[in-house]
């Protein structure tokens, strides 16, 4: 069980914003293009630091997509940064073309993801992405859940010589929901904790509630839960899933995301096709009109607070 | 390198379009009109004006040219297989199973550069090539042809835009304007005039020309950029169907496949401007 205390941090986009600037600061073939977004991005002191490595495109995704690609095919390591929600539906075709088709290794960085937006609508939430980044070929898809995934995947981010789509948030998130045992992975889900009577497989901002549920699990109920942060979303991480879910434990998925098409279908998926019947809850954003508010009350509506999820874990053990 | 003479490049252009329609008939599928259009402005392109070939194409400091009216793939396929980046009997695959000469260009063939297909993707892609290339300080040039149906595409406006603001003068986007598109002449399906004055109002620099003209074309592509600091762009009056006189001006050819007969008699007509080029 998770004992230690986590520590608050900054926003994950604060951190890739400072990572960003490290590695500028080495590397002047780093681009970072934004559509308008640098406030929102964080990146204005990247722009004051090293105004020769921002390109801005203004309000126009389609453009940043396919500029970026451009840049990409000429050797540049092309960030290209825009509220997810926008990034993902407006320039889905320069996605899809320009740079999976065309193998060009630009870094997509879909920012204020999920419902961080959550008071402002449907308009600026992202709850389509995975789902519809799974279904295209050649890219990698990342929601780190704490400062240090971030910073680890924005760092890997940087030498990969194939697409990637990192999102994150803007709340504050924890420093690091586990000690760093020096092997995250891109492609590797991080277990934060063992337990025997549960699986939680999450993935970016709703890992935490996940954390904050197997402690009320163990508080109230004397469960234990395992909690895995599945930060990639693709490739899964298949091994992972089989070996932990062969126990037979009740798995629950839980993301900030659509329940069609993200983490939980990815691996209601793998497990049917492997035999693996074990009860099975896919805890998501539900198929009507997203309700509004903040972040916390949009996860609280739907189930997927710290109580929610664990009233959710509790009613697949108890008829 | 590029030396061959006006008279030369002709037969060249004569003998490109025989193979267009010759690997198009026995592919069954292509976009014949569209391709006998721009096979004039691709002949000038890769003889004469842009510094790319089989032995420079790994090199970061070639001159890239996107084709973002992508359909029109089997005139760039056959010229090219005429560079010397790949066999030209392996157009005979055109569109065959498995084949990496499908109907838009990829970058599993030799010489290409991006993926196409979809429209108005081209010329997003050569900004940023463009933009690179001016941080670079590398004096790569990027060329793109443009189909006149495509430039009703939103995202090509924002690349205009774009290009002008980072005054991307090693650009040149060259507007294949034969007035068709695939349900009727552009003046019907949605008008683009005046296009001159609305790529001029983007910060463009603009000039017309002559698509089919050999030396209007080198002339006007030699002189990039146009004015400094603009990126350039090049209406080329153009004539779908080019070459072949049932062929032009007529919307079928869009994307219709020549018949036995229909394909003997085009390659007898081609056969007169160039006499021993026609491929059996």
């Amino acid at each position: 069980m998770v004992t230690t205390e986590i520590k608050k941090g900054l926003a994950n986009l604060e951190v890739f914003s400072a990572t960003l600037q490290a590695l500028a600061e080495t590397d002047k073939d780093l681009y970072v293009v934004t559509s308008d977004s640098r406030g929102s991005g964080k990146l204005v002191p990247f722009g004051q630091r090293y105004p020769d490595q921002i390109v801005e495109i203004g309000i126009a995704e389609q453009n940043l997509v396919g500029v970026a690609a451009g840049l990409a095919s000429m050797k540049k390591k092309a960030f290209a940064v825009s509220p997810a929600c926008f990034l993902t539906a407006r320039a889905l075709e320069q996605i899809k073309n320009d740079v999976c088709y065309s193998d060009n290794a630009v870094k997509l960085i879909g920012i204020s993801a999920g419902v961080s937006y959550g008071a402002l609508g449907t308009t600026h939430h992202s709850l389509h992405d995975y789902a519809v980044l799974r279904a295209i070929n050649n890219i990698s898809i990342v929601a780190p859940a704490d400062n240090f995934e971030t910073e680890q995947a924005i760092r890997t981010a940087a030498k990969m010589d194939s697409p990637i789509y990192l999102r994150f948030g803007k709340k504050n998130m924890p420093e690091n929901l586990a000690p760093d045992d020096g092997s995250f992975l891109i492609g590797k889900g991080r277990v934060l904790s063992e337990g025997n009577d549960f699986v939680f497989f999450a993935t970016g901002e709703a890992v935490w509630p996940c954390v904050e549920a197997a402690q009320l699990l163990h508080e109230k109920y004397n469960l234990s839960a395992t909690v895995v942060s599945m930060h990639t979303i693709k490739p899964l991480d298949t091994n992972l899933i089989k070996r932990l879910a062969s126990a037979g434990k009740p798995v629950i998925t839980v993301e900030e995301h659509s329940v069609y098409g993200g983490l939980g279908e990815a691996i209601a998926s793998f497990m049917m096709q492997e035999g693996l019947h074990n009860k099975l809850k896919i805890v998501g954003i539900p198929d009507e009109h997203t309700v509004h508010g903040s972040q916390n009350e949009i996860f609280k509506h739907y189930g997927l607070s710290a109580e929610g999820l664990m009233n959710t874990a509790i009613s697949m053990i108890r008829p | 390198m590029k030396t061959l003479d006006t008279l030369q490049l002709k037969a060249k252009s004569a003998e490109y379009r025989s193979k267009i329609l010759k690997y198009i008939y026995n592919a069954k599928a292509g976009h014949t009109g569209g391709s006998l259009s721009i096979t004039d402005i691709l002949n000038v392109l890769y003889n004469r004006i842009m510094n790319v070939s089989p032995d420079n194409f790994d090199s970061n400091d070639r001159d890239r040219y996107v084709q973002s009216k992508g359909h029109c793939v089997e005139a760039l396929y056959v010229v090219l297989a005429d560079q010397g980046f790949f066999p030209e009997e392996d157009l005979l695959t055109l569109c065959k199973y498995n084949s990496p000469y499908i109907g838009h260009p990829t970058k599993g063939v030799r010489g290409i550069e991006q993926n196409t297909g979809g429209l108005g993707h081209g010329l997003a892609i050569c900004c940023g090539n463009a933009l690179a290339a001016k941080k670079d300080h590398s004096g790569v040039k990027v060329f793109t042809i443009l189909g006149d149906g495509e430039m009703a595409e939103g995202s090509n406006w924002e690349a205009f835009m774009f290009a002008a603001h980072y005054k991307l003068d090693n650009l040149c986007a060259i507007l294949d304007y034969n007035k068709l598109q695939i349900t009727a002449p552009n003046a019907e399906v949605m008008g683009l005039e005046p296009i001159d004055k609305k790529l001029e109002a983007f910060g463009w620099a603009v000039r017309h020309v002559d698509g089919h003209d050999i030396d209007a074309l080198t002339n006007t592509l030699s002189s990039l950029p146009f004015e400094k600091d603009k990126p350039s762009f090049v209406i080329a009056h153009t004539v779908k169907g080019k070459g072949v006189s049932f062929m032009e001006n007529t919307l079928k050819w869009h994307h219709g496949v020549p018949t036995d007969e229909q394909l003997q008699i085009a390659l007898a007509e081609l056969s007169i401007e160039s006499p021993n080029q026609v491929p059996a």
